[in-house]
């Protein structure tokens, strides 16, 4: 299995990394299990993606999507940030072998899940933006795994 | 930057004076074993002699040894093989749950032909209990198989009292011994085996070739059908550079594995201690002495494989994982899973097997360049976050 030289790029300096105190909306998406979970922190001012940054547990795809979506989110409105699909995040990486595509996925839908919870604290609607699917069992795990 | 090998339970590199004996059969020496001019008998010999060869060394009848094309052939040779043989007299075989694939799979395909197949569990150190073998023997009982040594975290299985409860209760038994020989001292009469697998390549000897050792008396069909080669039981010209090969590597092998044993065993406990006192949050998976002296498992708590491996690529380390992302599939090991790890944790695991060429030097460039990767990836872990923060509440 090989990683465009853009991947490892990504993967050995992802941009982005980090927290953001009092964000505008966070979504975790991914379990334990699959061996992927990522968190992204959104800081909004009006209509626009102010700054982004995420955390992500997971291999060198997980690391280089979640840092190449947030690279493609930055400055964007949300109308914008909505037409970021996995698709994109890919394409942007030079592609992805075909097993690591569910990493791209993942990012496009912890995006969209950090932007609901953006639209819930804020009584707002998005346009096309469905609610994330979240399954409580997979926050179960995170907390119970770490006793 | 230096590249340090640390991958030897994968495939290790050929011995040079393995490469020296092999030679000669690809070129001069080339006829067909069964041919009957000059070339060829010298062939033929040569084919005797590895197999006079191996048999010493594995304290076993040179009749008793048969070549095969590696490690994956000898599994599947040797259970459907019995599995055919012994069809009238049942169709239960017992294995356990942290086989290499090459048995697992091979059991799981006699499932869909009709076998019935019991799984049996490893405790934390990845041992199977002999009273759960003798527990699991039912009336249609015809095959056991346990490996001898587990490929991922190193454990060795109560070989041979697993043997004599087979043997006392009439039950053909077979050990996948891949990466036990030419590491550990193995004799197939002591340890009380009717079949053992091994693979040439996983002891400084060539890939694609390598044996299953047949006990005498014991019914077996073929797997390949072909001509009379191998007694009548695995068709197919001799692969004979690969046979001479093996018989080297492993003449070598055992020559030197009390000393290779000494300096393997003491390289890898200092690995060990190095990441216990120099990593937090850190597992070491497989039993702590009933282990293989080259074998080192490690998980890391809040991080995955994958990553841990790439990072190390960077740095000139070759290693391996347990990470579902290293298998192609979206499951970790099974064995990790099997000695109980949850799957987080089973996904932040770091294998490193030993050779006999590898240095201290090399184990503290590895020591001083993990502790940092490890932290770096924590950093950027959701998990080390929430890990910390309930930290801070406590």
């Amino acid at each position: 299995m090989m990683y465009s030289e853009k991947v490892m790029d990504h993967f050995m300096n992802p941009r982005n990394v980090g927290e953001i105190e009092n964000p505008s909306g966070v979504g975790t998406v991914g379990n334990p299990k699959c061996g992927d979970i990522m968190k992204i922190y959104l800081d909004i001012e009006g209509d626009v993606i102010k700054d982004v940054k995420f955390k992500t547990f997971g291999c060198g795809a997980a690391v280089a999507t979640s840092s190449m979506a947030t690279e493609l989110v930055k400055g964007k409105t949300i109308k914008e940030a909505m037409k970021i699909t996995n698709k994109a995040v890919m394409e942007a990486l030079d592609g992805l072998p075909p097993v690591k595509v569910h990493c791209s996925v993942l990012a496009e839908e912890a995006l969209q899940a950090a932007l609901w919870d953006y639209a819930q604290k804020n009584g707002i609607e998005i346009e096309g933006l469905n609610p994330p699917k979240e399954d409580h069992d997979h926050h179960h795990d995170i907390s119970e795994d770490n006793e | 930057m230096q590249k340090i090998y640390f991958d030897h339970a994968a495939t290790t590199a050929m011995h040079p004076k393995v490469v020296e004996a092999m030679v000669p059969y690809f070129t001069e020496n080339f006829g067909n074993p069964s041919s009957i001019y000059e070339i060829a008998r010298k062939n033929k010999q040569a084919l005797d002699e590895a197999r006079d060869k191996i048999a010493k060394l594995l304290g076993a009848d040179p009749r008793e040894i048969y070549f095969t094309s590696g490690g994956t052939e000898s599994d599947n040779w040797a259970i459907k093989g019995i599995a055919n043989a012994y069809k009238e007299k049942g169709n239960h075989i017992i294995t356990s749950a942290i086989e290499h694939h090459a048995v697992l799979h091979t059991c799981e395909y006699l499932e869909s032909k009709g076998y019935e197949v019991t799984y049996l569990p490893v405790n934390e150190h990845g041992q199977v209990d002999p009273q759960d073998v003798l527990k699991a023997i039912k009336d249609n009982t015809i095959l056991i198989s346990i490996m001898y040594a587990n490929n991922e975290i190193g454990t060795i299985q109560p070989i041979e009292e697993i043997g004599r409860i087979a043997r006392e209760k009439g039950i053909v038994f077979h050990t996948d011994a891949v990466q036990a020989v030419g590491h550990i001292p193995i004799d197939v009469k002591k340890a009380n085996v009717d079949l053992l697998s091994l693979s040439g390549h996983k002891f400084h000897g060539p890939k694609g070739v390598g044996v299953l050792y047949i006990r005498k008396g014991i019914k077996i069909k073929p797997l390949l059908h072909g001509g009379a080669q191998e007694r009548g039981r695995r068709g197919g010209t001799e692969n004979v550079p690969g046979i001479v090969g093996l018989a080297k590597a492993l003449e070598i092998a055992v020559e030197n594995m009390e000393e290779n044993t000494q300096k393997m065993t003491e390289l890898r406990d200092y690995i060990i201690e190095g990441i216990k006192s120099r990593i937090d949050h850190v597992k070491l998976n497989g039993h702590p002495t009933d282990r293989l002296p080259n074998n080192i498992n490690f998980t890391f708590d809040f991080i995955e494989g994958e990553s841990l491996l790439l990072l190390l690529d960077m740095k000139g380390i070759y290693a391996s994982s347990g990470s579902a992302c290293t298998s192609g599939s979206l499951d970790p090991s099974h064995v990790l899973l099997a000695i109980g790890l949850p799957h987080e944790r089973a996904h932040g695991s770091l294998r490193i097997t030993l050779g006999d060429e590898n240095t201290k030097e090399e184990a503290d460039y590895l020591l001083e360049v993990l502790p940092p990767i490890v932290q770096r990836l924590r950093d950027m872990s959701p998990l080390y976050e929430i890990y910390k923060k309930e930290q801070n509440l406590n």
